[in-house]
């Protein structure tokens, strides 16, 4: 049983070490190999059809059957070609020239939204920043009281002038869906991080589906409104093929101009990176790694690509190959 | 005899294109029905393709539907067993039904709308708020509780002891005589294993006055291939008896789930089809195969 990638294709390099040349029929063999687990790593239908048409194109090349070790080179590929997708390099937060800075958070229901917030504010705070929070779902039950408590553990300041949906009378009817002025109190509160002189602004959104017209309708009004520096995408790295419909329509509602991949300790192999870059070209600029507030790093392509093809240390991997 | 066997595949062999099979098999991948099972469900279609001679794309289609609704729509109990416990020559406790899961899938939204659903039945009905770690999670669940007038059982404090609270809240189901308690719990990744021996706990501490009836394991249908493991590692630790599937109302459409059931042979309960307190909804599975083949 050979389980991971790296297991599979060790296995097939061995039998080519000897012949030292790739036939078409052994770069076929791989190519279904590195098709089945982008696959199992919840790689989108689409992304993982170009990426493979893609990867056998350059491993059929001249520069594989020139190479001292073809099966070393094969491998050599198809990292490259992932870490490109993944970004190659990542770039820093664009701070606005002229103080507040405002950033934006959208995404599904449950992604981790809320949560950045105060990760962001966290990390900002350290950096010498006065960020301050804007909590702007008023949608959610207790959204507003769970983005105080996460403000007040990160200890900035939290703009909250509407409590939101916390009542039995809050309940939204189907003829009326929507409870508050989201729009507004976002609008206050980049007003409000002016006067009070905060260079940061964050605001929280409702979590929202990428075919929900309506509030989708309201992400992009509340973009509309604040003129944000930076709106990010927070994305569950345990999405399956979903990925690439909810990048589109955010893509599309909201324009966003990065991406944050949440919940990255857990064991997924997260797959979605590759198809959130790939179909919307924007980087992914954070990774998501915990529930505490210090659980938030800078998001490294090269380790996101030996993680999706359960490659292990690819370096290792070439030299045994 | 061999020969047969020979002339049936020649005189038989399946008219349709590669086109027509990739697209099949690209429904099911875009399902997240999983590489593995989606190969072996065409491999076995090809075959009686071939024996029944069948030529018709859309034919093969409709075979397809039906092995599938045949698979996920496998004979399975789906009803929630919630009626009250009697204790031999002891008092009668309430029913007791966990919600598990990792963050963020819906677990405090189901236990909401399952009040609802529970009250609406004429039961009486508690809510445990056995999340104590994740910022305002018992003021959303006690917000939930309110809408339909039952009492949610809650620490004052973040960070208590979440088996305790689960404790108190089934003990209070016991001395009010309540029908049904429903406890909510923190989301955790199943990799965190200091969390899943935490829920092993709530489990056992809520055993000493009734152990659980159900575990609904709360799996959000835009996960990927990580749900198998979810589901298996959930299983383990806190003896799941059903499934709930929430966001089934966006575009995704929950196909991890046919492992999940298949593999562990847990059957999906309930699906969540969204964020109000009406949007809960018994498994109906060919409803569930019209989403995946369109
Ligand atoms: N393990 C882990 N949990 C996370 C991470 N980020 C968020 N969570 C948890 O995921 C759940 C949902 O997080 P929220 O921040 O409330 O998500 P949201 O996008 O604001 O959700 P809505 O407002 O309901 O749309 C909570 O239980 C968080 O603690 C992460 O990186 N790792
Ligand atoms: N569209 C849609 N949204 C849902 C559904 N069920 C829950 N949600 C939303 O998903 C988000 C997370 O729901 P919660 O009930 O807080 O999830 P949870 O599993 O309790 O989260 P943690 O306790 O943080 O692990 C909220 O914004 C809910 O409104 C559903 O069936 N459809
Ligand atoms: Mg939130
Ligand atoms: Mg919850």
């Amino acid at each position: 049983m050979f389980n991971s990638l790296s297991d599979r294709l060790t296995q097939t390099f061995k039998n080519l070490r000897s012949r030292g040349r790739l036939s078409e029929a052994d770069i076929d063999s791989t190519v279904r190999e590195i098709r089945r687990a982008l696959l199992d790593a919840d790689v989108a239908v689409p992304v993982v059809r170009e990426f493979t048409g893609a990867v056998r194109e350059r491993a059929l090349s001249e520069e594989v059957s020139g190479a001292l070790n073809p099966a070393q080179q094969v491998v050599k590929i198809v990292n490259d070609e992932l870490v490109a997708i993944l970004g190659g390099q990542t770039r820093p937060l664009n701070l606005a020239k002229t103080p507040p800075t405002v950033i934006m958070l959208a995404g599904l229901q449950g992604a981790g939204k809320t949560t950045l917030a105060g990760k962001l504010a966290l990390a900002l705070k350290e950096q010498g920043h006065t960020p301050l929070l804007v909590a702007a779902d008023l949608q959610r039950p207790n959204a507003v009281s769970q983005l105080s408590v996460v403000a007040e553990r990160a200890g900035v300041p939290v703009f909250a002038p509407h409590p939101g949906n916390t009542s039995a009378a809050d309940d939204p009817a189907a003829d009326a869906p929507l409870i508050g002025d989201p729009v507004g109190v976002a609008r206050d509160g980049v007003a409000e991080a002016r006067t009070k002189l905060h260079d940061v602004v964050i605001v929280d959104t409702a979590g929202r589906l990428g075919i929900d017209e309506v509030l989708m309708k309201q992400a992009s009004d509340i973009r509309d409104a604040i003129m944000p520096d930076e709106v990010l995408f927070v994305i569950d790295a345990m999405i399956g093929q979903d990925a690439v419909n909810t990048a589109r329509a955010f893509a599309d509602g909201v324009d966003f101009t990065g991406v944050v991949l949440s919940k990255l300790d857990g064991d997924a192999r997260g797959g979605a990176a590759l198809s959130v870059a790939k179909v919307t070209g924007r980087p992914i600029m954070f990774a998501s790694t915990g529930e505490k507030l210090t659980d938030f790093e800078v998001f490294h392509p090269d380790r996101m690509a030996s993680r999706i093809l359960d490659m292990g240390d690819v370096l290792t991997l070439i030299e045994q190959a | 005899s061999p020969l047969g066997a020979r002339l049936l595949e020649v005189l038989s062999r399946d008219s349709l294109t590669e086109d027509d099979w990739d697209e099949l098999e690209e429904d099911l991948l875009l399902a997240d029905i999983g590489a593995g099972p989606t190969t072996e469900l065409l491999d076995s279609l090809r075959t009686r393709v071939r024996v029944l001679g069948v030529r018709e794309p859309s034919a093969v289609r409709e075979l397809l539907r039906e092995e599938l609704v045949a698979l996920v729509g496998a004979d399975m109990d789906r009803s929630l067993h919630l009626d009250p416990v009697l204790v031999e020559d002891g008092p009668r406790v309430p029913a007791v039904l966990l919600v598990v899961g990792v963050n963020g899938t819906g677990k405090t939204t189901t236990v909401g709308k399952l009040a609802r659903v529970l009250v609406a039945e004429g039961k009486s009905v508690v809510l445990g708020a056995a999340d104590t770690f994740r910022a305002a999670a018992a003021d959303q669940l006690t917000t939930w509780g309110a809408r339909v007038g039952v009492e949610t059982v809650r620490s004052d404090k973040a960070g208590a002891d979440p088996a305790s609270v689960a404790f108190d809240a089934v003990a209070r189901g016991r001395d009010d005589k309540a029908d049904v308690v429903l406890v909510d719990t923190a989301g955790r990744l199943q990799n965190k294993a200091g969390l899943m021996d935490e829920l092993g706990k709530i489990v056992r501490v809520t055993s000493k006055v009734a152990a659980p009836s159900e575990v609904l394991l709360v799996l959000d249908a835009t996960t990927g291939q990580n749900g198998l493991t979810q589901a298996r590692v959930f299983a383990e630790v806190a003896g799941v008896t059903g499934i709930a599937l929430t966001k089934l109302d966006g575009t995704a459409k929950g196909g991890i789930v046919v492992q999940v059931q298949r593999e562990l042979g847990v059957p999906v309960k309930l699906v969540g089809l969204g964020e109000g307190p009406d949007d809960l909804a018994p498994f109906d599975a060919a409803d569930f195969v019209d989403g995946i083949l369109g």
